[in-house]
């Protein structure tokens, strides 16, 4: 099922300012998969997603997609080679419609498949099609998660970068929207890197996951691995289970 | 007990006595603000000498105007509006009682019966009256004409709200034929309702037309894409030269010149965009204000080219595509070519169509980009510039366009400028210009083409209006001169439009795309059995 590397990250570190975020990060996403990212909040999840996107910058190390070297190419390229991201925070345009919100997330292929993909969002998520001339800044937390990996699907990316999907969500619609990732992984063969607090949650669904503490990767395995093991349940899963 | 009732009944009979105080405290309050600037007047006597000229009774009237208005606000309009719960704070408007009791059918014809009677003598009034009186009379006749309109635009409000847009293109494209047919009929010849019409056509109509193009241009760049200009004028400026430039010295034609002088305030739009790529707000503002001033003083300084201060003069004017001429020795001038009377008022007439369809032409283009994906990625990075990038939208060539469409429209207006002056000099292009025209697209609500235009109109119209206020020399002396009180107009409807609608006139953006399936259903009832 799994193939060849798509996105290797390889000694990536990271500053704000003279704060190191990140600390020689290594992550591999093979096409294909889905990875989970967990960690603590301030570990460096949102910032290592970011870095991918080349902003901000990798100070040092190197970011290879599909190929491609694109740890100094400009933010839009990198979007163009095909990386989706729905951000930490969102990000969507408050005042501009479902729609709108859409067909901002389908300008790369210049809107050719418009039609048909915002069709198979609003599959996705019913609630967004009821919501369609509605400015997104107005849109409950919920409403606008969805919004967001919607934008983020309209692009038919081939890897796509999830920042804690299931932020604000209610638990019904947090198993939706892993549904929905696991049916694009299955169907589509979409490989999904995504971070999440939702540990369980996360490393049920992801083939593969990663444990970053402090800007350090300090833990990697297959879910299953990573679900069984004491440290792991200990720090992230306690308590936490559904 | 006693005391709550002795208050409440206080609060229903003080507005009165409450007025009387606070009329005195408006009174006091205006006296110390007016007493330097109104009380006195620096002048100049025979020997140069810098004397102050006492001005108490203009003084007087002042503050006894701030408290008659005072009194009058608290005795009388904050009780009638208390009792008529004209609190409506969502929309700003009065409610449907108070509105329809004061437009009236009694009143309306009461209104058109002063207002023609008046009209019908005008030639006599000074006469009759005495000027004094007479200004009184116009004034009176002026309010008539006023309220009749609004009873027309109340009667229709419905109809008028719904057909804005066309209803405001139509009025735009009819007004100088209806301003010369109705002077017409009032002096009763043809040519006399031609020279009448020059005023109309000229300070209003072509004048309100620039500032709405002018503000419609800036909108691509404030309104849509968010990036704050305050040096627009600049373009203006770089479109009013251009034309001048080459229309002088190649005695090219305005046809040939209004791309290029377009082009050329591109060009510089992209200039200046580029250095400004990594700002955003007040830096922004900022430095695209240094780049207006900078072309201003490259316009006095570079004399070799420019003339400096003196400006450019004697520029071409513009033809009918070179068929018909507006110069009285050209052999196809117009009065020639149809056989009638010589007036100045067929170029200002032609002008006014012509910035009617240079303004019309920057309204579509931009209708049409907003629903095209560069006008979708100026509004999506007024929004969220980040989040642009990582949709794969490149930030620094959609700022650039912006920059440069913006730019371009306010060079076509600059060669119009140019052309209706037959003039230009640096004076044209000072600071207040591109505040002038920023305060317009704000006013009128940013990104909104039908607030921009009513906010223009309404501004620049009440400003040329105030020209017009000769009676108010009755009330405040022969030397109070109304025009020079355009900016505290200005102002003061700032102020007023901030308060009652603080994003503009009108303040709702509009989406730009709907789903195909929407507009199928009306259809799809129709045809049943497609299936
Ligand atoms: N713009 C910034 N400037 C300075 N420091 C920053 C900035 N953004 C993040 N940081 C710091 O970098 C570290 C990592 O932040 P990051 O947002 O990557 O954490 P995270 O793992 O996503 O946490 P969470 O789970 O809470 O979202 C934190 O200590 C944070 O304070
Ligand atoms: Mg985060």
């Amino acid at each position: 099922m799994t193939g060849k590397t798509l996105l290797d990250i390889r000694g990536v570190h990271t500053f704000y300012g003279n704060i190191q975020a990140l600390n020689g990060v290594d992550v591999t996403v093979n096409d294909g998969e889905i990875v989970a990212l967990i960690g603590a909040n301030g570990a460096g999840k949102s910032t290592l997603m970011m870095t991918i996107f080349g902003a901000p910058r990798a100070r040092s190390g190197k970011i290879v997609f599909a190929g491609t070297d694109i740890t100094q190419l400009p933010t839009h390229e990198i979007a163009r080679l095909r990386i989706a991201q729905s951000p930490e925070g969102r990000r969507i345009f408050p005042r501009m419609t479902v729609l709108e919100n859409l067909q901002m997330g389908a300008s790369l292929d210049k809107m050719k498949h418009f039609d048909e993909d915002v069709e198979k969002v609003f599959v996705l998520f019913p609630r967004l099609k009821e919501r369609i001339d509605q400015r997104g800044g107005t849109l409950s937390g919920g409403e606008q998660q969805m919004l967001s990996i919607g934008r983020a699907l309209m692009a038919r990316p081939k890897l796509l970068l999830l920042d804690e999907p299931s932020l604000g969500l209610a638990p019904l619609v947090v198993k939706q929207i892993f549904d929905a990732i696991r049916e694009l992984n299955r169907t589509q063969g979409l490989t999904v890197f995504l971070v999440e607090q939702n540990a369980f949650g996360a490393l049920k669904l992801a083939t593969r996951g990663y444990v970053m503490v402090n800007g350090n990767v300090t833990m990697s395995g297959t879910g299953k691995q990573l679900l069984a093991d004491p440290d792991v349940r200990a720090a992230y899963l306690e308590g936490g289970r559904h | 007990m006693t005391t709550t009732v002795s208050t409440e009944r206080g609060s229903v009979a003080a507005p009165v006595k409450r007025a009387f105080r606070e009329a005195l405290y408006a009174g006091l309050i205006s006296f110390g603000m007016f007493v330097l600037i109104v009380g006195l007047k620096t002048d100049q006597n025979i020997r140069n000498e810098l004397v102050l000229e006492p001005r108490w009774g203009l003084l007087a009237i002042v503050v006894a105007l701030t408290m008659f208005g005072r009194f009058a606000y608290v005795a009388w309009l904050q009780p009638f509006m208390a009792r008529q719960k004209l609190a409506d704070t969502v929309t700003g408007l009065m409610p449907a009682s108070v509105t329809s009791r004061f437009f009236r059918l009694p009143y309306f014809i009461a209104a058109l019966v002063i207002m023609v009677a008046l009209y019908v003598v005008s030639g006599s009034l000074d006469g009759w009256l005495g000027a004094e009186l007479a200004g009184y009379a116009r004034f009176l006749r002026a309010l008539a004409l006023i309220y009749a309109l609004a009873s027309v635009f109340y009667y229709y409000r419905a109809f008028i709200h719904d057909h804005f847009s066309a209803l405001g293109i139509t009025v735009m494209i009819v007004y100088p034929v209806f301003v010369v047919l109705t002077l017409a009929l009032l002096t009763g010849s043809m040519a006399g309702g031609f020279q009448g019409s020059l005023k109309w056509v000229d300070n209003f109509g072509i004048q309100i037309l620039i500032y709405v193009m002018l503000a419609w241009g800036l909108n691509i760049v404030v309104g849509l894409a968010g990036l704050l200009d305050l040096g627009y004028v600049a373009f203006y400026a770089v479109g009013a030269y251009a034309y001048a430039l080459l229309g002088t010295h190649y005695g090219l034609s305005f046809w040939i010149l209004l791309p290029a002088a377009g082009c050329m305030a591109a060009f510089w739009g992209i200039i200046l965009g580029f250095p400004v790529l990594r700002l955003r707000g007040d830096y922004l503002a900022i430095v695209t204000l240094a780049f207006g001033e900078i072309i201003r003083m490259v316009l006095i300084n570079w004399r070799v080219v420019t003339n400096g201060s003196a400006g450019i003069s004697g520029i071409p004017k513009v033809s009918f595509f070179g068929l018909i001429s507006f110069d009285v020795s050209a052999p196809n001038y117009i009065s020639k070519v149809f056989d009638i009377a010589q007036s100045g008022a067929y170029y200002k007439i032609f002008l006014y169509y012509l910035i009617l369809a240079l303004a019309l032409l920057t309204a579509f283009v931009t209708v049409r980009l907003r629903r095209m994906p560069v006008g979708r990625a100026w509004e999506a990075l007024r929004e969220d510039e980040i989040a642009c990038r990582s949709l794969g939208i490149n930030t620094t060539t959609t700022k650039l366009t912006a920059f440069a469409t913006g730019a371009m429209f306010g060079g076509f207006a600059g060669s119009f400028f140019a052309a209706r002056q037959g003039f230009v000099s640096p004076e044209s292009f000072v600071f207040l210009e591109s505040a002038i025209i920023l305060a317009i697209v704000v006013l009128g609500g940013m990104g909104s083409l039908v607030g921009i235009a009513v906010a223009a109109a309404v501004m620049i119209g009440g400003t040329e209006i105030l020209r017009e206020l000769d009676f108010l020399k009755v009330v405040f002396g022969p030397d109070f001169t109304p025009e020079l009180y355009r900016m505290l107009l200005f102002g003061v409807a700032m102020v007023v439009v901030m308060v009652w609608k603080p994003r503009g006139f009108v303040s709702n953006r509009e989406p730009t795309a709907f789903l195909k399936e929407r507009k199928a259903v009306s259809g799809s009832f129709t045809k049943e059995g497609h299936g």
